[in-house]
Parts: structure tokens; C-alpha cells; sequence
């Protein structure tokens, strides 16, 4: 009795001894694959980094609004933002190689779904990028030309300007990441429902006044101008 | 000598027709119907006047003018001149019309008359607008005679004007052309002008046509190559501009004609401005500067306002264009009431080199910086309005001396600006 209980203890022993000398040289490859895929992310990052300030990415981030966004919320710049999300990916997925060496059942499906899912990361994050450069854009133009027109809350449009195309912007973002497609279709449809009647309500009933002004201003000063001599820049 | 592909076969057919040429008048039209009989034959009395014995041409390029424009100037020949006039021609008068494109666009008018100067071979020619109601037939010899006898290869014209037109001109242009490129040119940005044909086809070689950056303010490009090229200037006085003229000009790309191509031109041109200082008067035929005193209702108030709404609106703009200093000092005169308000000689050059300075760094888009700079430019006009409403002349005189004596003091800071990186 005694010999077999030691018998089948050597045997676990021996069993456990060789699944781990089974799976040492695998755990030893995923751990060289991180501090490899560690060293490379930072060289990316280092490297990309400087490309974005070359390139005076933080000047269009602030262009297009997104620097503001990110200095109330406490976070570092666009560059650094881009340079840190682009060094994680890339390290998660030398992590994801090293996970899928050891071979461990259903592990390696997720691994590849992660490599799969990374090109449309990169388009979602492209077109996230210049939908904010777009949105920038639009909303200061809107901005410049109802101030030049003497329109009345010229930031008011800018601000709609901007918002209905990061509404936009978003609901494609979410599309191309695949998170929560109908949901994010729905919120887009009840977002976009609702900044549209906002403003309708906004400008029917508290822009009574601002409206009957803007007409008056219009027409009657126009009136009044006429009787005005202009002056010619030229 | 420039590729002329762009000309269409009739076109240079009728050139062809023409032969050598020792006068060309350039006249871009579009639907100028209305006024356009008249001007032609005045300037076809100046040239007989001034010029019978010359080889003259006139060429009209149309942007699709759909009011028979093209028809009036064409049908102007040397026949039909009055029986009671008392000077004829002793060379024909050729009067050949083309329609570049079906929309009017001022670069490639220009452009079409350039190359048929050169095509040619004329020595002198005059560009006129077809909107001068008050063109006489001096104002062809004015504008000729320098260029053909004198040597000169740009004839630029100064006015009678009234004190409070062209204020862009004078508050602006003028004062920073000036200070930057040390001539004193009046009117660089001019509706009539004359030049050489060694300048025409100096110019027609070296602007930039087709990257669509070179047809925008094109006169203004034409006088900025003269003084970079070395060539020789002068002004002309030509009388007075007809008020009628004086219409409703939209600012925002009256803005883009002139500042835009200025500060455009200022990115290339730096060696040739950046080494200069003082100013330097250019021969001048007659006064440099008439001003007429009468009165005139300006709705002040409204520059005011929209000076005032203009620097909350576009705080942000501003905050990407200006340095706090400059801001801080707009905000703090937005804040003053309209009896108060004034925008200080040096605060407005200063305002105007940060423009230039940022539309070189491109630090927005560089059109939003020049529409942004339409709502400080009220707030100058008000200022100007008020300060020499009741001015005399010299008054009037004094105070634009005084502005581009400012913008010449300063340009340093602009200098400064300029090379500093960020």
C-alpha cells in the first residue's frame, strides 16, 4: 500500500516535471517575445513621436480641438497620446505571440481575433483623427464667416457645426471598431433626432426674439443703410 | 517667352492678323456692356491723340460676358471716328476681342493680355478697367508715355480721391508695402495701370499660373515682381475716380486680392524685403496724393459693433494668431464704449504683422487668418473715420505719413517674427 501511494506521488512528480520541462522553453520564448516586443513598442513610440512633432500633429490636434478636449480632461497631448496608444498595441500584440507559443487552448482564437481586429483599430483611429480635423475645420469657417456676416451667435453655429459632424464622425467610428453596431445606429439616430430638435425648439421658442431682431436688423437697418454712403476698401 | 497653348486658335489667328504692335490696351470685361462702348472710345481718342503715329491694339479678354461686350469693343474701328473730331489716325487701330473662360477671373485676363503683348512683340501697354466711369483720354497718354518714351517698366496711377476711400489701401497696402519693400507706391493694387513689355514678359515667365496660387491679386503680384525684379517705377496722376465707383466691395475677398497675396508674397520675397530700411519716394508725374474733403455718413456705429463682436467671437482665432500682449490689448479697447474706442496706430501694425507672421507658420488655415482679419480692420476704419473726420487734407496726409512711418518702425518686430521658428 505504502509503495504505491509513493509510486503514484513519483509518478505526479514526474508527470508535473515533464509538463513544465514540456513547457519551460514556451514560457521562456513568450518572455522573450515581451521584452523584445517591449523594446521594439518603445522604439516605435520613440520614433513615431517624432514624426508627429515634425509634422506639428499637436497644432493640428489643436486645430481641430482635440488638444482642448484632452487639457481638460488632464491628459497628456495628441502626440504623446497617439505615441502611447501606438506603443501598447504594438506590445500587446508581441504579449499575444508570446501567449499563443505556449498553446494553450482558446487563447489562440482570441489571439488571432486581436490581430484581425488591428486594421480596423488603425482605420477607426484615422478616421476618428480627421473627423475631429474636419469638425476643427468646418466650425471655425462657420465661425469666420457668420461673424463677417454680422449673423447674431456666430459661436453658437460653429458649436452645431462642429457637433453634427463629431456626431457623424463617432457613430462611423464605432461602426468601423464593430462595438455594439445597432446600439451605436440607434444612439446615433436618437443623437442626431435630438440635436436636430433641440435646435429647432431652441430657435422657435427661445430664439423668438433673436430671430424677430436678426429680421428686423435685416431688413430695416439694410433700409436705413441705403440712405448711407459706403465706404470702398479699395 | 511662355508656353501660349493656353490661347485659343481663333485668338491667335487674330493676333496673327494683327502683326507687331508698338502700343497694347488690355481690357478684361465681363458683362460690361453698360460702360464699356464709352471707355472704348475714349481710349481710342487717347490713342489717336497721343499716338497716331504707333501701331495700337486693343485686346478685350472677355470671362463669357453674355450682355455683347465683346461685340461693343470689336465693332470700334478706325472708320468710325467722329466727322467733327479733329485728330485721325495715320496706322490702323486693331480692336480683337477673346473669351478665356465663362466665368471672369481677373489672373487669367490678365494673363491672355500678357501673352499677346508678347506674342506682339508691343512695347508698351496699358491694362483698363472697364468700370473707370471717369477715364479720360489723358489717362491713356499718362499711362503710356512713361512706359514708351521714358524707360519705365511699371506706370502706376494715383487718384483724386476722397479722403475715406481706399481705406484698405491706406491703412494697409500702402503703409506695409512700403515699409517692407522700401518704395512708396500709392496704388500697388491698381485698376488702370501701364507697363513695359520687358516687364510683361519677365512677369508672364516667372508667376506661378498654374498651381492656381499665381492668379489671385494679380496686380498686386505684377507691381511686387517690378520692385523685386529691379524694374523701373513711377506713378502717373491721373485725376479723379469717378464716385460712383465707391460701391459696397465685400471685404472678406478684397482681403484675400491684397493682404493674402501680400503675405503670400512676403514668404518668397524675404531676402529682397527683409534687408530694407527706410522708404524710398518713386517718380511721380503730378500729385502722389489729391484728396477730396467732402462729407460723407458713415454708419461708425456698426464698424464698432462689428469690430467688438468680432474680437469676443473669434477670441479663439485670435488665441492661435495673435500674442497675448497684442489680444490682451484688443480685448481691453473692445471693452471701451463706442465715444472711447480707438485703435492705436501702433496697436493695428503690430495686429498686422502677427497676421503676416502667423499666415507664414500657417498656424490655421491661411484663409481663415485673412477673414480673420476683416473684423479688426472695421474697428482700424472706425478709428480712421473718427480721427480725421473733420480733418483738412494735410491733416488727412499727416495722419497716413504717420501710420507708415509706424509700420517702418516696426518692422523689425516682423523680422523678428519671422525667423523665430515657433
Amino acid at each position: 500500500m505504502r509503495e504505491m501511494i509513493v509510486n503514484e506521488l513519483t509518478q505526479a512528480v514526474q508527470d508535473l516535471a515533464r509538463g513544465f520541462a514540456h513547457y519551460l522553453p514556451r514560457l521562456i520564448v513568450m518572455l522573450i517575445l515581451a521584452v523584445v516586443g517591449w523594446l521594439i513598442a518603445y522604439v516605435v513610440k520613440v520614433i513615431l513621436r517624432s514624426i508627429l512633432r515634425l509634422i506639428k500633429f499637436d497644432r493640428l490636434s489643436e486645430n481641430a480641438g482635440a488638444s482642448q478636449l484632452l487639457a481638460k480632461a488632464a491628459l497628456p497631448s495628441a502626440t504623446e497620446m497617439l505615441s502611447r496608444l501606438i506603443f501598447w498595441v504594438t506590445w500587446l500584440g508581441f504579449i499575444l505571440l508570446g501567449v499563443s507559443v505556449l498553446g494553450i487552448l482558446g487563447l489562440q482564437e482570441q489571439v488571432v481575433r486581436f490581430f484581425l481586429f488591428l486594421p480596423r483599430l488603425f482605420v477607426a483611429v484615422l478616421i476618428l483623427l480627421f473627423g475631429m480635423v474636419a469638425a476643427g475645420f468646418s466650425a471655425r469657417a462657420t465661425l469666420l464667416a457668420a461673424v463677417n456676416a454680422n449673423v447674431p451667435s456666430p459661436r453658437l453655429l460653429g458649436l452645431a457645426v462642429r457637433s453634427i459632424i463629431m456626431v457623424f464622425v463617432l457613430s462611423v467610428f464605432f461602426e468601423e471598431l464593430g462595438l455594439a453596431e445597432q446600439t451605436m445606429l440607434v444612439a446615433f439616430g436618437i443623437a442626431f433626432g435630438a440635436l436636430m430638435l433641440g435646435l429647432a425648439i431652441a430657435f422657435g421658442i427661445g430664439g423668438r426674439d433673436l430671430a424677430r431682431g436678426f429680421l428686423e436688423e435685416k431688413f430695416v437697418r439694410n433700409k436705413k443703410e441705403q440712405d448711407e454712403d459706403e465706404l470702398s476698401p479699395l | 517667352m511662355e508656353d501660349g497653348n493656353f490661347l485659343t486658335d481663333d485668338f491667335l489667328r487674330q493676333l496673327i492678323n494683327v502683326g507687331e504692335v508698338d502700343i497694347l490696351v488690355g481690357l478684361p470685361t465681363h458683362n460690361n456692356a453698360k460702360n464699356v462702348g464709352s471707355i472704348v472710345h475714349t481710349i481710342r481718342d487717347g490713342l489717336l491723340r497721343s499716338f497716331p503715329r504707333e501701331r495700337a491694339v486693343i485686346i478685350n479678354a472677355d470671362g463669357g460676358s453674355r450682355d455683347g461686350t465683346p461685340e461693343l469693343i470689336t465693332s470700334v474701328s478706325i472708320d468710325d471716328v467722329r466727322p467733327d473730331s479733329t485728330v485721325y489716325a495715320l496706322r490702323t487701330l486693331h480692336a480683337i476681342s477673346t473669351e478665356y473662360a465663362s466665368t471672369p477671373h481677373s489672373g487669367i485676363a490678365l494673363r491672355t493680355i500678357l501673352a499677346a503683348a508678347e506674342l506682339l512683340r508691343a512695347k508698351a501697354c496699358i491694362v483698363m478697367s472697364p468700370e473707370s466711369g471717369s477715364i479720360t483720354p489723358e489717362w491713356v497718354s499718362s499711362l503710356l508715355r512713361p512706359a514708351y518714351y521714358d524707360g519705365f517698366d511699371l506706370v502706376c496711377p494715383t487718384y483724386r480721391r476722397h479722403k475715406f476711400d481706399g481705406l484698405l489701401m491706406t491703412n494697409l497696402l500702402y503703409p506695409m508695402v512700403r515699409a517692407l519693400y522700401g518704395v512708396r507706391i500709392r496704388e500697388s493694387y491698381m485698376p488702370e495701370f501701364g507697363f513695359s513689355g520687358r516687364l510683361g514678359s519677365q512677369f508672364l515667365g516667372q508667376n506661378r499660373w498654374n498651381d492656381g496660387t499665381g492668379d489671385n491679386g494679380i496686380e498686386l503680384r505684377l507691381t511686387l515682381a517690378a520692385v523685386t525684379g529691379g524694374f523701373r517705377i513711377c506713378q502717373s496722376f491721373l485725376g479723379e475716380k469717378n464716385p460712383v465707383e465707391r460701391r459696397a466691395a465685400d471685404l472678406v475677398p478684397t482681403l484675400r486680392q491684397t493682404a493674402g497675396v501680400l503675405f503670400s508674397a512676403l514668404e518668397s520675397d524675404f531676402q529682397a524685403w527683409s534687408g530694407v530700411s527706410g522708404s524710398q519716394d518713386v517718380p511721380t508725374t503730378g500729385s502722389d496724393l489729391e484728396l477730396v474733403l467732402d462729407p460723407l455718413r458713415v454708419n461708425r456705429k456698426r464698424l464698432w459693433e462689428m469690430f467688438v463682436s468680432g474680437v469676443s467671437e473669434l477670441e479663439s482665432v485670435f488665441q492661435s494668431i495673435l500674442s497675448p500682449s497684442t489680444l490682451a490689448e484688443l480685448k481691453r479697447i473692445a471693452g471701451l464704449g463706442e465715444e472711447d474706442f480707438r485703435y492705436p496706430t501702433e496697436l493695428w501694425v503690430r495686429t498686422v504683422y502677427e497676421f503676416a507672421a502667423a499666415h507664414r507658420k500657417s498656424v490655421i488655415n491661411r484663409d481663415h487668418i485673412i477673414q480673420a482679419l476683416a473684423p479688426l480692420f472695421r474697428g482700424r476704419v472706425f478709428t480712421f473715420v473718427v480721427e480725421n473726420r473733420k480733418g483738412s487734407a494735410n491733416d488727412v496726409a499727416n495722419n497716413i505719413e504717420a501710420l507708415c512711418l509706424e509700420f517702418e518702425r516696426l518692422k523689425p518686430y516682423l523680422v523678428e517674427m519671422w525667423k523665430s521658428k515657433e
